[in-house]
This record gives C-alpha cells, structure tokens and sequence, in this order.
C-alpha cells in the first residue's frame, strides 16, 4: 500500500459567514477583497513545510494538483511546487503532480517539457497525472468551450505522448495544437515515460482511457468511500471488461484524514476545520459545477441515468456533524488504531493501493496539520503498508526513482 | 394560428438529422430560433400568413442531431447553406433570434446573394466592455426570468417551459440543448462578427426589447452602425423575447418593414 500525502492548499482564513454573503468559493470570490497575499505567503511556507515533513516521516510519495481562482485549493501551477519540493526533499519520495489540466495548455507541449523538466529535477521521482479538471478550471477560469474539454484533453495527451517518446523533430498537426517542429528537451528520465496517473468523478471515458492506456485511475471525491464503492466498481468492471487485469496500485482513493490521540480528541481537535472544508470551500453552485457540455454526451447520460447528481446532492446535503462525516466516510477519523482500521477496511472494500491522504483540511492550522501528518506517519502507515503485499502485486506504476521497500521488484513504468 | 408540420431533414447523407417546422406559402422565410429553443409562437403563425416559413432546429439542440460535424462557426454557416440547399431554398428573408440572430447575421455576411431581407431580433454577437451579456450558464435558474423578461413575474415569464428536475431524459436534453450553443458563444458571444457585418447587403431590420437586460438596447444602435441602412425599432415594454411579450408590436414592426 503506498500512502501519499496530498496537499490542496486551501485559503485557510476565509470569514465565518463566507457561505452566507459569497455566491461561490471558485470562479468568482473577489480576490482583492477575500485573498491576502500575506497570509498567502505564509500559507505558501507553511504547506512546503508540511510536504516536506511527510517525506522525513516516511510517506511514500508527495501530492499536488492545480485549480485556478478559488480558496478551496488555489495551486494555480502545481509544477512550481513539485520544482520547491524536487530540492529540498530525500530520494525516497515519489513527488506526484496529479496533475496538470491537460486541456488548458496551448501549446500542451508545454506540460510535456515541464513534466520532463520535474522528472529529470527529481532524478525520476515524478509521476504525472492528467486529469481532465473541473468545468470550473477549465469552462469558466480558463475559458475552455465546455464541449472541447475532452478533445483537447485527448489531442494533449496524444501530443504529449509522443513528445516523450517518438524522437524528435517531428511534426503534429492535431486540431488545437499545430506543430511544425516537436523537439523538447530534454525528453523525460524514466522510459519509456514517468507513469502516468489518471483522477476523475466518474466519467466512463476516463475509465477507459486508464484501462486502455494503462494508467493508474484514482477517484477523487469528498463524499466518502462509501459512495466511492459504486465508482470504483464501475473502474473495475471496465477493466474486467477491456481485458485488463486486476491490480490493486491501478487505483487510488483519495481520502480526509484526521488522526489525534484518542477517537474523542479527534473530534475536539478537527471538527471545526472539517466543518469549514464542507460548509466553505465546498461552497459551489451547481450552474458552476457543470456547464452543460462539459461531460461528454454519453457521460451525461450515464451520470444522469445512474442518479449520480441526486446522490452527489443527498450527501452533499447532509448536516455536517461530527457521527455524519464519519458514518458516511467523509472523513476517517479517531486514533491511530481507529483509523488504521478504517482505512484498511475501505481499501478493501474499493481495492485500491494507493491511499492519496489529505490531512490537511480546510482551515486547520499548521501545528494541528503536523500532528497529523506525525500521528498518521507513526501510528498508521506502518499499519496500512502491507496491506496488498501478500499477494504479490506489483506496483508497476510509481515511479522508477521513487526508493523501493527492499522485497518489491524494480518496477517499468508504462507496462 | 396557422400550425405547422413537423419533418426531419437529413443534410449531408445523413450526418445532420434536422428538425423542421414549416407552414405557409409564398417566398421562402427562414427562422433561427435562440438558446430558448424551437417552437411555434404567435410571430412565425403570422409570418407564415404571407411566407412559406421553415423554422429549423439547431444541431445538438433538442432532437436535432449533428453538432459533432459543425466543431465551429465556419462549419455552422456553411451547414446553413448546405441546408438551404438540402431544402430547395436558393434564397430567403433571414429572421433570427438572439444566438440565431447572431446565426442569421453570420450567414448574411457571409452569403449576402442569399439573403433577400434580414430581422434580426436582439442578436447576439457583439460585444459592448460597458454592456456585457450575462453568462446565460452561470447565473442561479431562478435569475434568468429577470434577465429575460421587461416582466419576469408575468403571464408571459410564467408560461416558459423548464425542464422537470425528476425526469432524467428532460434533464439531460436540456443540458445537450444547451450546451449545442454554448459550443459557438464560449465564453464570450463575440465570434468576430463585427469584422463581417459589412458584408451584409440585405436590407435589415433590428428589433430590440426596451427593457432587454440580457442583451442591452445599446447593441441596437451598435449593430445598425456596422450594416449599411439597417433600421433599428425598440419595443417598449418588451425585454429579450419582444415577439412573446409584446407580439402585436413586434408584429408590426416586422410587417412594416417586410411590406
């Protein structure tokens, strides 16, 4: 089982009745009057340090990812930071950017150089997501055609591809990105490419695209693994069904975490930040979270078929008590052993090997973050890391850099 | 009111499957509904009194199929003539609506010797720094009755359908309706139309809601400049659909100046 901590780099200081007078936390909260680059500066110090703590308390990879114009997690270039992380972190850590929204770059020629740049930084530590990103990034931040979010994300990943790949110069005449001369240097570390890693909410193509390629997929939800059950099923059965086979590290889950002494004191200690992820940085209308288009037809239909919106809107409906958050596995939370438990039972249950732990939460500030990050590192991890090992799965998608548990054979990225 | 019948027409051996209501007889007149979609008001009743009117509905909008095939513009206008080929319609006065205004304007430009006259009824296409048209898919549901209507607690507000939020398929037509337009606006409905408008040759009238607040009545004045002769005739007491909120006044309007 391989845990890495995933930061999202939320504002952390956003008004207590910023749900009450904000249309939304993403797209459109004014920056003038809500974001301050000093407390960002500080934040910026502070989300490094708990990155970095990570790695010397043993984790086995590093997260970032990269959204625009919001407090939920405004790490507008994740590469930036993986670039902080690549010199001040050991060997050991895998440093995973999941990822970079392909479909935003113009040329994406751009992500293939600056993921090759990482990968050569990190002397090969680097895996690279693709994530399709969120129709608010993509639509309204960044202003992508709702309907050209997949082919551009498709033509990107083709195009970077074969960047890393075929050699260069070549020329690619695609629809969004025409290139006489395709040449980048350098190309990346690992061979044939650093893995890639793929995250979604449950679009059937995506699915595919994982099986297809063979791409790790990681679900990435706020609702728990509860309702992450039927979204990983629906990833196994596509794989079951495109002759793919079974391998708990094709997948990852990404899960909040809370860990302090005993069940009651996580409770005392976390309660009032996860409260502020949910009521705040949740704080999405649904005219944003969707624009007609962006799901692919057949997506649509599927999501629409299937009840997703309704169920999303149940759970997103709940009151947000302590008993509901951890009934519904919204958060993971208690003891070390507790917690331990639970992931080992939701890991199970969704078959996964890959834990994205995100232990930073809302507002909860950076003393309380680094109990977390220390109490998972000492009392879980040693629990949860064998989890898949008995039954001899490799993990053929971390990346090659990455220092491997001395009983796991060298991995080939790729296949 | 006459009614029409309803046809699909396939365009382009079969890549478009479209939607089609036509009724009437005499010159041809082609409508190019807005993003409120294709249906039989009280204005194409009246038109088909003297035209023989075909009102077709978008590719990707509602039943209408062949969006994939239209990735831009440039394909949407040359779709439209393949259409009108399709149809048998060698030239036709032009009425648009908002986005089909927009549709109506870009056609016109682009093949004025098809064109015998054009109304264009709060187009869209233009862009105003001091007048920007609202995000149609961003703004609460609730909102866009008063951004569509001079009375968005009227008779006329109240009697526009929505789709039921507990049937999945009307739900899901209407974001594939939607989103068939938002495919040619994104993220901002200024498509380089100012650059053609010259082209226009047909004679053109503009019609605009006094109390349009979704395209403001300053892009009347902003159209009738760039299309040589174009008349501009403001309905008051009308927002973005004049022909639904004050039908006899548009009525006029519209004969007026087809007479």
């Amino acid at each position: 089982m391989k845990s890495i901590f995933f930061h999202l780099m939320p504002y952390r200081d956003l008004p207590a009745d910023f749900e009450q007078r904000y249309e939304s936390v993403w797209v459109t909260p004014p920056n003038a009057e809500l974001c301050d680059p000093v407390k960002v500066a500080q934040y910026y110090q502070w989300n490094l340090d708990e990155l970095e703590l990570a790695d010397q308390l043993g984790f086995d990879g590093l997260g970032v990812n990269e959204h625009h114009q919001n407090a939920y997690g405004f790490m507008a270039s994740p590469n930036l930071m993986a670039a902080a992380l690549s010199r001040r972190t050991s060997s050991k850590s895998a440093i995973l950017v999941l990822g970079n929204t392909l479909a935003l770059y113009s040329p994406a020629l751009r992500v293939a150089e600056e993921f090759a740049m990482l990968d050569c930084m990190t002397n090969g530590r680097l895996a690279a997501g693709f994530p399709v990103g969120t129709s608010m990034d993509v639509n309204r931040c960044y202003g992508i055609t709702p309907t050209e979010t997949r082919p551009r994300f498709y033509e990107a990943h083709d195009l970077i591809m074969r960047a890393w790949t075929q050699p260069g110069p070549f020329t690619y005449n695609g629809r969004f990105n025409q290139l006489r001369y395709v040449n980048p240097w350098p190309q990346p570390l690992q061979k044939p490419h650093p893995p890639v890693w793929l995250a979604g909410g449950g679009s059937v193509e995506t699915w595919e695209m994982a099986v297809n390629h063979n791409y790790t997929y990681s679900y990435l939800s706020f609702f728990g693994y509860h309702f992450a059950k039927r979204l990983m099923d629906g990833f196994w059965e596509t794989s079951e069904r495109l002759g793919g086979t079974f391998n708990p590290y094709q997948a990852g889950f990404a899960q909040q975490i809370c860990v302090a002494e005993t069940d009651a004191k996580a409770k005392e200690q976390y309660l009032e930040h996860v409260a502020y992820f949910f009521s705040k940085c949740l704080h999405i209308p649904d005219y944003y979270f969707e624009t007609p288009g962006y799901r692919t037809r057949r997506s649509a239909e599927f999501a629409i078929k299937t009840g997703q919106p309704g169920e999303i809107a149940k759970i997103a409906s709940l009151e947000k008590n302590w008993d509901t958050l951890v009934d519904t596995g919204m958060i993971i939370a208690g003891s070390p052993a507790t917690v331990a438990d639970r992931l080992t039972e939701a890991c199970k249950q969704l078959r996964v090997g890959n834990l994205i732990a995100l232990l930073q939460i809302g507002s909860m500030p950076h003393e309380l973050t680094k109990q977390n990050i220390t109490l998972f590192a000492e009392g879980v991890l040693p629990k949860i890391r064998d989890l898949w090992s008995e039954d001899g799965y490799v993990h053929r998608w971390w990346p090659q850099g990455a220092e491997q548990p001395a009983s796991a054979p060298a991995p080939v990225a790729g296949n | 009111m006459t009614e029409p019948t309803e046809s699909y027409v396939e365009v382009k051996d079969g890549a478009f499957k479209i939607r089609v209501l036509q009724a009437g007889t005499g010159t041809p007149l082609v409508f190019i509904h807005g993003a409120g979609g294709l249906f039989w008001d009280p204005l194409l009743a009246g038109l088909a009194d003297r035209f023989a009117v075909t009102a077709p509905e978008h590719p990707g909008f509602g039943q209408s199929q062949g969006l994939e095939h239209v990735p831009d513009l440039w394909d949407l206008v040359l779709y439209y003539n393949e259409l009108l080929d399709t149809l048998g319609i060698e030239r036709a006065t032009l009425v648009g609506h908002s986005f089909g205004g927009m549709v109506a304007a870009e056609i016109a430009a682009n093949n004025p010797e098809r064109v015998d006259r054009l109304v264009l009824i709060a187009p869209i296409g233009l862009w105003l720094d001091d007048h920007p048209v609202p995000d149609i898919s961003g703004i609460p549901p609730a909102d866009l009755p008063g951004l569509v209507f001079a009375d968005p607690t009227g008779p006329v507000a109240a009697s526009m359908p929505t789709p039921d939020p507990t049937d999945p398929e009307a739900l899901l037509m209407a974001v594939n309706s939607l989103s068939s337009i938002l495919q040619f606006i994104w993220p901002l409905p200024d498509k380089g139309l100012h650059k053609r408008l010259y082209r226009v040759k047909a004679p053109t009238l503009l019609v605009w809601g006094a109390q349009d607040r979704l395209v403001d009545p300053a892009y009347g004045p902003a159209f009738a400049r760039a299309i040589a002769g174009a008349r501009l005739e403001v309905i008051e007491g009308a927002g973005h659909v004049p022909q639904l909120e004050q039908p006899q006044a548009t009525r006029a309007a519209i004969d007026n100046f087809l007479n």
